[in-house]
């Protein structure tokens, strides 16, 4: 049964299909981002080959990998930038992807996610934000909403949640969108364009996850949580007339920043040719 | 990038930027000129007393040899960043101390479980915790062995003098490259932060290895399969359109994940271990200091090997038959060779600084009869002759006694 899905599925050339089927929830938002991604490369025509995804530990984080057909890279929790860096220093042509969730990227592997963003290295950061520790049972996250109930907080989150794009866009990233699982032509745009720039980009997509999320904040089926997004969600050229209080609980969406400036791997190689070049050329005697 | 092909350009830059001769340094410095002459071209660190001098070598000179420097916000991503350009094809390396090698250890495990290659120095400082930052020491022994989880082999190297470090660190690469596995170079801070005069050679006195790639497409399908019967996997590539999937789960021998079947985790790590185990001979060196009669035997490693020497020098000259055998890689232990040393041996001491680590893995190996007695110093002033020498000669003196009675 499985398999047929598969045949009759227009992206599954860029699925690794001995990896198959997923290991995803029924309902779980993580189809729609790998979806999302097979399309954007797609479009782009982006050959798999050249192509490196990278993740760290959680349930987002087997969304790509192993599960695109790419060089894929599952690395320890919260550390996927960081080898990401690496491998894009290492390989400064390929495109390097990061795929991965909140816990991962925002929560025990923060630092990273924002010191990449200052450096400005060539990679696309996919971060699904659903909210909750997934793969653990539904624990508390850094992205958990205020008053939301989890495994271990069950009388009510008191932490307030991290606002990821805002976080990452101040720390200087080129490119940052954050969309939902609702808005999927949108996210397939905003994937298109953080593949495309030069630069730090990340897309986070806001993702549901009605088994261990939803559950437990009456909205047991996927199709709640997504028409909670729906109803939610205000476009960031709607919310800069809005009041804190106005946007509480709100989700904001849209292009966060879209701006040019060097790039951490092109510098650095530019850095290298000068420097090897006045060597080679016996600068070090001049001097 | 330095590839199998780029040696000819890269001996001339060699010779060119560091020419044959005596050189003074330290030994953070030889390490550094060590990995360069090695062919490592990617160094990814976060600054720590006293391994920062490897950093700002490999900053100003690596660039020269076309090889990236990166400074990490943490020793995590450092490790995590090495790990991901080595499986781009880059040698690669960091280096740090005590604290910054305990918050590598997750990182470690990973490299050893998805074989990747990569020099890791922990220039040992006092501990625990912060310790004397500016001091060295020697324990860290069991946390190069055993400070990741999990059964695991690994290989470490110890370094006994300036000069030594430089040819150790080749010598690491080397070992890592052909074993597809991190080696550890276990150096300390007196040995980092000592000058001495060092011969720098010419580029092609350098024997290099590298790791083993997969010859077709066939081969790239099992990046963890003993592909060719002596347990060590070709490694392909990224970037090279294999789709090779890398985990750091227990993996079948297409990479693919799989943690459910007893079997499967079994045949890796027992293969990782046997990798090792097999090949034990060519990774393990020692030398040997008056072993042939030597009725007390010293054992002693890294920069304690130094004053080690010294006092079985003095001793022999007093007539006592002392010696001395100095493991260089530490770790798999050469426990075979001090066994066999320890049959004649009336006495066996270990000088290093620490409170004792050393010593259990001789321990491990030795007759129960033999008086097995540690020579230890904390607080970070090294071990002198004198001290070593006052051990060897109560314990001449002891043993004299009981052969009397």
């Amino acid at each position: 049964m499985a398999k047929q899905i598969y045949t009759k599925y227009k992206m599954a050339k860029y699925l690794r299909k001995e990896a198959l089927p997923t290991a995803l929830c029924p309902g779980c938002g993580g189809g729609t981002v790998l979806n999302a991604f097979a399309n954007a490369i797609d479009q782009l025509k982006i050959d798999p080959r050249d192509l490196v995804v990278v993740s760290g530990i959680g349930c987002s984080a087997w969304i790509a990998s192993p599960y695109f057909l790419a060089d894929t890279l599952h690395t320890t929790h919260g550390r996927a930038i960081a080898f990401a860096t690496g491998v894009k220093v290492g390989l400064p042509d390929k495109k390097v992807v990061v795929i991965s969730g909140d816990g991962d990227l925002a929560g025990i592997g923060g630092n990273h996610l924002i010191h990449a963003a200052r450096r400005n290295i060539d990679i696309t950061v996919i971060l699904v934000n659903n909210f909750i520790y997934g793969m653990t049972g539904g624990q508390v996250a850094p992205t958990t909403p205020f008053g939301a109930i989890t495994t271990t907080t069950p009388y009510r989150n008191i932490e307030h949640p991290l606002n990821i794009s805002e976080t990452v866009a101040s720390a200087g990233a080129s490119y940052v969108a954050r969309w939902t699982t609702f808005h999927v032509y949108q996210l397939i745009e905003s994937i298109k364009k953080a593949l495309s720039v030069k630069g730090f980009s990340l897309v986070e997509v806001v993702s549901q996850c009605p088994v261990q999320f939803g559950r437990r904040n009456k909205m047991k089926t996927p199709a709640e949580m997504l028409r909670w997004f729906s109803k939610n969600s205000v476009p960031l050229s709607k919310a800069k007339n809005m009041s804190p209080e106005e946007l509480e609980g709100k989700i904001i969406i849209g292009e966060f920043v879209n701006r040019e400036k060097p790039e951490f791997a092109e510098e650095l190689n530019k850095l290298i040719d000068e420097v090897a070049q006045h060597y080679a050329l016996g600068g070090e005697d001049a001097d | 990038m330095i590839i199998r092909g780029d040696e000819p350009e890269q001996i001339g830059l060699l010779r060119k930027l560091y020419p044959e001769g005596n050189y003074f340094m330290q030994g953070d410095e030889a390490i550094a000129y060590g990995a360069l002459f090695a062919g490592c071209r990617f160094y990814a660190g976060y600054p720590i007393t006293p391994a920062s001098e490897i950093a700002e070598t490999m900053a100003r000179e690596l660039p020269k040899l076309k090889g990236y420097y990166i400074q990490m916000e943490d020793e995590i991503g450092s490790l995590a960043a090495v790990v991901g350009a080595s499986w781009t094809g880059l040698k690669s390396m960091t280096a740090t101390s005590g604290p910054g090698f305990s918050l590598m250890q997750e990182n470690l495990g990973y490299a050893i479980m998805t074989e990747t290659p990569l020099v890791l120095v922990d220039v040992q400082r006092s501990g625990p915790s912060t310790g004397q930052a500016t001091k060295g020491a020697q324990g860290d022994f069991f946390q190069a062995r055993w400070g990741t989880h999990g059964d695991h082999p690994i290989i470490a190297i110890s370094p006994t003098s300036v000069e030594d470090s430089f040819w150790e660190t080749i010598r690491a690469f080397n070992l890592s490259e052909k074993f597809r596995i991190p080696v550890i170079l276990l150096a300390d801070g007196i040995i980092g932060h000592t000058r001495e005069q060092i011969r720098i050679p010419d580029p092609e006195e350098v024997e290099l290895v590298y790791r083993k790639l997969p010859a077709n497409e066939e081969e790239a399908k099992y990046p963890f399969g003993d592909v060719h019967g002596d347990l060590i996997p070709p490694m392909p590539l990224f970037g090279n359109g294999y789709f090779t999937h890398v985990t750091g789960s227990t993996h079948k021998e297409n990479g693919l994940r799989d943690v459910y079947t007893p079997e499967v985790h079994d045949r890796l790590v027992r293969r990782l271990h046997k990798k090792i185990e097999v090949h034990e001979k060519e990774i393990q060196k020692w030398e040997e200091y008056y072993t042939d009669d030597a009725e007390i035997l010293l054992v002693s490693w890294g920069v304690s090997a130094r004053p080690s020497l010294g006092a079985v020098i003095e001793a022999r000259k007093r007539g006592i038959k002392a010696g001395l055998i100095v493991p260089k890689t530490v770790h798999p232990f050469p426990g075979k060779r001090i066994k066999e040393l320890s049959k004649n041996a009336h006495v066996i001491l270990v000088p290093e600084m620490n409170l004792g680590q050393m010593i259990l893995e001789v321990q491990r190996f030795v007759r129960d009869e033999v008086p097995l007695i540690g020579v230890n110093k904390i607080g970070g002033v090294p071990l002198t002759v004198e001290e070593i020498l006052k051990e060897i000669e109560s314990s001449a003196e002891r043993s004299r006694h009981r052969s009397a009675d």
